[in-house]
């Protein structure tokens, strides 16, 4: 099921699937589990719609779609494969643990690997990523925030 | 019981509910283009919990969302008098961000300790982001009164005119007493000490003075608006009732 699952990109950040990102909690006899990353990401209910087709694709048409918002997804959830792509694609993954919940925005360029970067915008052109400058490369970013 | 989560729910929901529209109407407005992706994100957030918020409180009321947002007259909304007030120029809009971010952050901080797991789940979800708009509040608030001479004679006159409306963020409406006694909703008057000190910290970095205490300028919670939340939904609430079941 995570199989088929990993075939539907995030309609926002196409580079990386819905299983990368953590959206997909839980996989059930009778339901996929999903949760929102942040409350009013308008991309939720595309998302939903994308699980929905793939499953029906697959030949899941009976297994329901729940929405669970405890425990909060945070950042953490992205899995180590899903990193690798966000920083292939140009945005830099957003650091793992301790540093999470303290709004800390230490963001490495993803096309350099400088740490001598700047915020430019702490919201950017979606709820999940705030924009960045390279000091070193003078290449603009997108840093996936810490949540 | 229920009917009394069901309205502090809407109490919830309503303050992010108008909170947002009113941000939104910056959308295209603000002074730069970090500034308009900044308060249209925070407006995103602010919906976003408003639709779990309005959701929840209408699962008792057998209605939607959508039916509690677009269908419910002023007097039927119990939103706190701030969030309605006029976006003003962009110093104001921080000033009322200011102070309802800084107390919403802590707000939701102890909701999300509630004993209520749905009140509980949403407040832990928004938390993170709300800290988010708390801090890009805090950061305007020091770069307009530490600013020019006009950012800073700007940002006293927005922070004079929403300071009124401060102190019914910290008042309790009957129907939530027993609530706090349940252990459902946090006691949000034990919470005025630590926002005063995060005002003060914040105006200190601004060079900016406390307001002088005025009278208080309370009614919301219990739908005594002021004459600005009519013009809001009339804008809001359009559309859904003049082309009932309209779909995109």
């Amino acid at each position: 099921m995570f199989e088929v699952l990993s075939h539907v990109p995030d309609p926002e950040i196409p580079c990386i699937s819905v299983v990368d990102l953590g959206i997909v909690r839980d996989v059930r006899d009778d339901a996929v589990v999903i949760t929102p990353t942040y409350t009013g990401c308008p991309a939720t209910i595309a998302i939903e719609a994308a699980i929905r087709s793939e499953l029906d694709r697959a030949g899941f048409s009976r297994l329901k779609i729940e929405t669970a918002l405890a425990p909060a997804w945070t950042t953490d959830w992205i899995s180590d494969a899903g990193r690798e792509k966000l920083r292939a694609y140009g945005i830099a993954p957003p650091p793992k643990g301790a540093g999470r919940t303290s709004l800390r925005d230490d963001a490495h360029c993803p096309r350099c690997g400088s740490a001598r970067t700047e915020e430019i915008s702490r919201f950017g052109s979606t709820p999940c990523k705030a924009l960045h400058r390279c000091l070193s490369c003078g290449e603009p970013f997108d840093l996936f925030k810490c949540h | 019981m229920a009917d009394a989560l069901s309205n502090y729910a809407l109490q919830l929901g309503d303050d992010s509910l108008i909170l947002g529209q009113r941000l939104s109407e910056w959308c295209g407005h603000a002074p730069m283009l970090e500034v308009d992706l900044s308060l249209a994100n925070i407006a995103l957030d602010l919906v976003g919990q408003a639709t779990f918020f309005l959701k929840f409180a209408g699962e008792a009321r057998g209605v939607d969302a959508d039916k509690l947002a677009f269908h419910r007259d002023v007097l039927d909304f119990k939103n706190c008098l701030l969030v309605e007030q006029p976006n003003g120029d962009f110093a104001q809009t921080i000033a009322r961000q200011f102070l309802f971010a800084n107390w919403q952050e802590l707000l939701f901080r102890e909701l999300s300790r509630s004993r209520n797991e749905m009140l509980a789940a949403i407040a832990a979800k928004a938390v993170k982001e709300v800290a988010y708009h708390a801090r890009f509040a805090n950061e305007w608030m020091a770069r307009l009164g530490d600013g020019t001479a006009e950012s800073r004679e700007r940002i006293v006159n927005g922070l004079e005119w929403v300071w009124r409306f401060g102190d019914e963020l910290f008042a309790v409406e009957q129907t939530v007493e027993p609530l706090i006694a349940s252990g459902v909703a946090p006691d949000v008057r034990t919470l005025r000490a630590e926002w005063d000190a995060r005002i003060a910290r914040t105006l200190g970095e601004a060079t900016l003075e406390l307001p002088k205490p005025r009278r208080a300028v309370v009614g919301g919670r219990i739908g005594h608006h002021s004459e600005h939340l009519g013009h809001i939904l009339s804008a809001m609430q359009f559309l859904p009732r003049a082309y009932p079941g309209a779909q995109w």
